[in-house]
């Protein structure tokens, strides 16, 4: 178990883990923008910055993104150093000019000092930030229906050719992750709507909600021998059905079931 | 017919030289990117044509090939007479029959196409004797203009694959790296990373699938060294490749080759084809029992694809950009899969370095910079071009002895070296060697080895204005220190350049290239304040006049820039007016010429032309002035 110093604290991470999760499990703070326990990490939004040294190293120090760095045994990190912290200023102060009107990136500013942005406001106010969240969860659910377009300062995050996404099932994984509510959708109980598509809702045959879209059971149905009745159902309902169970059952079994 | 052994690999070579020996004449024609811009194709056509009416091959014992880039791109077409090695520069169709006429037949020289020397005004008669061609010493170009890039007979002739054959015949895997480790060959696409180490980590590495992988990216401006390596003389890059592979045990491996050059993708593409039909190529290569294919991949158009996470994102079909590379590519790179990844230029040294020996390539250089390097030159140079040279060479002996000096003999200011992610050397460092370490130390890198050349007429806000704008439309737009810095950066700089600048705005470009070194994703990212970090290193009076000032000392920046015709030389020669864009120069014929102001847009077309030097320019909003003193009125 590699065993490592974080802002004087020692301590032992997982092998084959991230940095940001020993800085953590230390009880340090590191800020972060791009990160979700739901995907891979990613290293955009660049605030995990720390330095990262070791005793024979004579004082030189690397800057790494804590969310991408492997942990090393003996190694030595310093979260809060005058250069991580300048660092991280330049991103903020940079993200607030794209963002001058995003409440998440303001408070995170001001948390470093900065209230006002010393750059050029972007004359067009967005709340997405690119952290690359939405594409990286479709991506993990196997749709990616949405990516990001072009490069450099004309980046977005666009469906194929702006249009609906043809891939798109509704799932609302993007818009529920996003961590600046960027993306919008619109669920009704007959209707849903995201990325300029239309889907109909799938109700519970128990409950009547609509909880799911027609074209969510469609895609998850027959996947792992999962037949689509069972998406169809609700998961309050189907909780409340194993509840009812274990209750007429008296408990759970003492043996397992033949 | 396939190669199955190394003796008859021999045999092949041998069946080639003699074939080429016995060729009494060749004419070359030069048909590389630059020369085939300036027409070297139809005078190639027109060479073919004229040898097959007339017969000539069989009379003369004549022989034409078109060759990759010569590399003294500024005078094509280029076209050399074998065996005398006469170069005649600036070859047009029409001069086709006279040479073979004259030249061939008869054996006499045209003085006419003979490069003169721009300092002694002399003809030169011999390729060999032109300085441009003297001061060079050739190893990953060694065979580029002198083979038919799409002729394997010809390349093993002039030694291709020897390399190959030694190494697989004589020499185990960790020999061959031993023997890389003693040419103390670094990487050269830039960084300078030591080949035999990157070798070594990823032979040890875990697995039985591993890829090597070659850099054909070249995208910064002003450099073309790999695209000509490419297209003259793929070869060298193949057999490079097959030998890398063999050291480190891998049996696949990708060209990726920049899919805006198109004569790359088909040279490169052919020599695999004919590598593969004669077994230097596929499986069991020589016979020795070693496997190894090559694919070429073509990039997508993005200079990001250059950086070596990006490029294998890009092979493996993905968005390419780039990653963060704690764990090595020698580990997880392609697919995830233990790679190693070199420039064009490294694996073309590589054939050269195992048939030379590593000690014969060492025998240049510097303490840590070993071998030769191949530069294009370009820029406000005279001889524009294809160069390669010992490391350790002075910029003044490039510039000087094989550049020939700065256009018009104006003063030198700055040389840019590395590209986008270089910086700008001025003139008080011009005697400093060439070296991966001493340009670092001093603010630029050896980078792609592009060397852009500067005259006082250049303004270095506006120089590092111009690679800030390359690479905010190259950014890949991951990260956001590159993303959003380049942007706020490249306002910064056109506020500059308009006049618009604002004490505190240095020390805001300060913070922001710090921020962007250290926080951003990748190197493209990190490099990218360099031309900026760098310009203001040497040039920061500049950066202040056109702050405190509104003032471009160069002359360059059009909003702060005015031109006037002062009284004394001026003779009413006309040329100003006739370049003048908007008709905003008047002047009866040999009297003084006046320009308008408020039709003047700063170009500076009329300076560059004026043969009696009498047109100055101030530091001074021309139009605006002129626009206000109209509203006065």
């Amino acid at each position: 178990m590699p065993t490592l110093t974080i802002d004087g604290k020692t301590v032992h991470a997982e092998h084959g883990t991230f940095l940001l999760a020993a800085c953590r499990k230390a009880g340090i703070d590191v800020p972060t923008l791009c990160e979700h326990p739901a995907v891979e990490p990613y290293g955009g939004c660049r605030l995990c910055v720390v330095d990262v040294t070791r005793p024979e190293w004579d004082g030189w120090c690397k800057m790494v993104v804590a969310c991408l760095f492997p942990v090393e045994d003996g190694i030595v990190v310093h979260t809060r150093s005058q250069r991580v912290l300048d660092t991280r200023k330049v991103v903020l102060d940079l993200l607030l000019a794209r963002c001058p009107e995003t409440p998440l990136i303001r408070d995170l500013a001001a948390t470093y000092g900065i209230a006002t942005t010393s750059y050029v406001k972007n004359p067009v106010p967005t709340d997405c930030i690119l952290c690359g969240l939405c594409t990286r969860v479709c991506d993990t659910m196997g749709m990616s229906a949405i990516s990001s377009v072009d490069r450099g300062a004309g980046r977005e995050i666009a469906p194929p050719f702006r249009g609906p996404p043809p891939a798109c099932i509704g799932c609302l994984a993007c818009a529920e992750i996003c961590p600046t509510g960027f993306i919008k959708a619109e669920s009704g109980l007959r209707k849903r709507r995201i990325w300029e598509k239309d889907f109909d809702m799938l109700r519970c045959p128990e409950c009547g909600r609509s909880h799911i879209t027609v074209a969510q059971a469609d895609f998850f149905a027959g996947r792992g021998g999962v037949p689509r009745s069972y998406f169809e159902t609700c998961d309050v309902c189907k909780r409340a059905a194993l509840a009812a169970t274990a209750t007429r059952l008296g408990g759970p079994p003492a043996t397992p079931a033949r | 017919m396939r190669i199955e052994s190394l003796e008859q690999f021999g045999a092949a070579v041998e069946a080639a030289r003699q074939a080429h020996l016995a060729k009494g004449r060749e004419i070359w024609v030069c048909c590389g990117t630059g020369c085939l811009a300036n027409g070297s194709k139809a005078v190639a056509e027109a060479f073919d044509a004229r040898i097959a009416s007339e017969g000539l091959q069989a009379s003369l014992g004549l022989y034409h090939k078109a060759t990759g880039c010569h590399g003294f791109c500024e005078r094509g077409p280029l076209v050399v007479i074998q065996p005398e090695g006469l170069l005649y520069a600036k070859v047009k169709v029409g001069d086709v029959p006279e040479i073979l006429d004259k030249t061939v037949a008869r054996g006499e020289v045209i003085p006419r196409l003979l490069y003169k020397d721009p300092t002694t005004k002399q003809a030169i008669a011999k390729y060999d004797d032109i300085p441009f061609y003297r001061h060079q010493t050739r190893v990953a170009m060694r065979n580029i203009g002198r083979v038919d890039p799409g002729d394997l007979d010809d390349a093993l002739a002039h030694g291709a694959y020897a390399g190959l054959a030694k190494a697989l015949s004589t020499m185990t895997p960790d020999q061959v790296i031993a023997e890389i480790e003693a040419s103390g060959l670094r990487g050269r696409g830039g960084a300078g990373f030591a080949t035999s180490r990157k070798w070594k980590a990823c032979r040890k590495a875990r697995g039985d699938r591993k890829f090597v992988l070659c850099n054909g990216d070249e995208g910064d401006p002003g450099a073309f060294k790999d695209r000509s390596i490419m297209e003259g003389d793929p070869h060298s890059v193949v057999e490079g490749m097959i030998i890398g592979a063999y050291a480190i045990g891998a049996h696949e491996g990708y060209l990726y080759v920049r899919d805006e050059y198109p004569l790359a993708v088909v040279n490169v593409g052919k020599a695999l084809v004919a590598a593969r039909e004669r077994g230097l190529l596929g499986a069991n290569i020589l016979g020795s029992g070693f496997d190894f294919d090559l694919k070429v991949s073509r990039g997508g158009g993005a200079f990001v694809c250059g950086e070596s996470s990006a490029l294998m994102r890009s092979i493996e079909g993905r968005t390419g950009e780039p990653r963060a590379k704690y764990v090595h590519a020698s580990d997880k790179g392609l697919f995830d899969l233990p790679t190693n990844l070199n420039n064009v230029e490294t694996w073309a040294d590589v054939g050269a370095i195992i048939a030379g020996g590593g000690a014969w390539f060492a025998g240049w250089g510097t303490q840590k910079s070993k071998g030769t390097k191949a530069f294009s030159l370009v820029g406000k140079v005279k001889n524009t071009g294809l160069i390669e040279l010992p490391m350790g060479t002075t910029l003044r002996h490039i510039i000087y002895d094989i550049g020939g000096g700065i256009l018009k003999d104006r003063p030198f200011k700055a040389v840019q070296t590395g590209g986008p992610s270089g910086g700008c050397l001025p003139a008080d460092k011009l005697d400093l060697p060439v070296d991966y370490e001493i340009l670092a130390d001093n603010g630029s890198m050896m980078g792609s080895g592009g060397m852009i050349v500067m005259d006082d007429r250049t303004c270095m806000v506006d120089v590092a204005k111009y690679f800030l704008k390359f690479l905010s439309e190259e950014s890949c737009g991951k990260c956001v220190p590159c993303r959003e810095g380049l942007k706020q950066m490249l306002l910064i700089f056109d506020d500059l350049c308009t006049g618009k600048g604002k004490g505190g705005d240095i020390e805001r470009i300060e913070r922001l290239c710090k921020g962007m070194q250290l926080g951003s994703l990748c190197e493209l990212g990190k490099s990218a304040a360099n031309p900026v970090m760098s310009t203001l290193r040497y040039f920061r009076a500049e950066y202040e006049a056109h702050i405190d000032h509104k003032a471009c000392p160069a002359g360059m920046c059009r909003d702060l820039t005015s031109y006037e015709i002062v009284e004394e030389p001026c003779t009413g020669c006309h040329q100003c007016v006739k370049v003048c864009p908007t008709e905003a120069i008047a002047g009866k014929a040999k009297q003084k010429h006046v320009i308008d102001p408020a039709k003047c847009i700063s170009c500076g077309a009329c300076f560059d032309v004026c043969p009696e030097d009498c047109i100055r320019f101030t530091a001074r909003n021309g139009r605006k002035e002129a626009a206000h003193a109209h509203a006065d009125h």
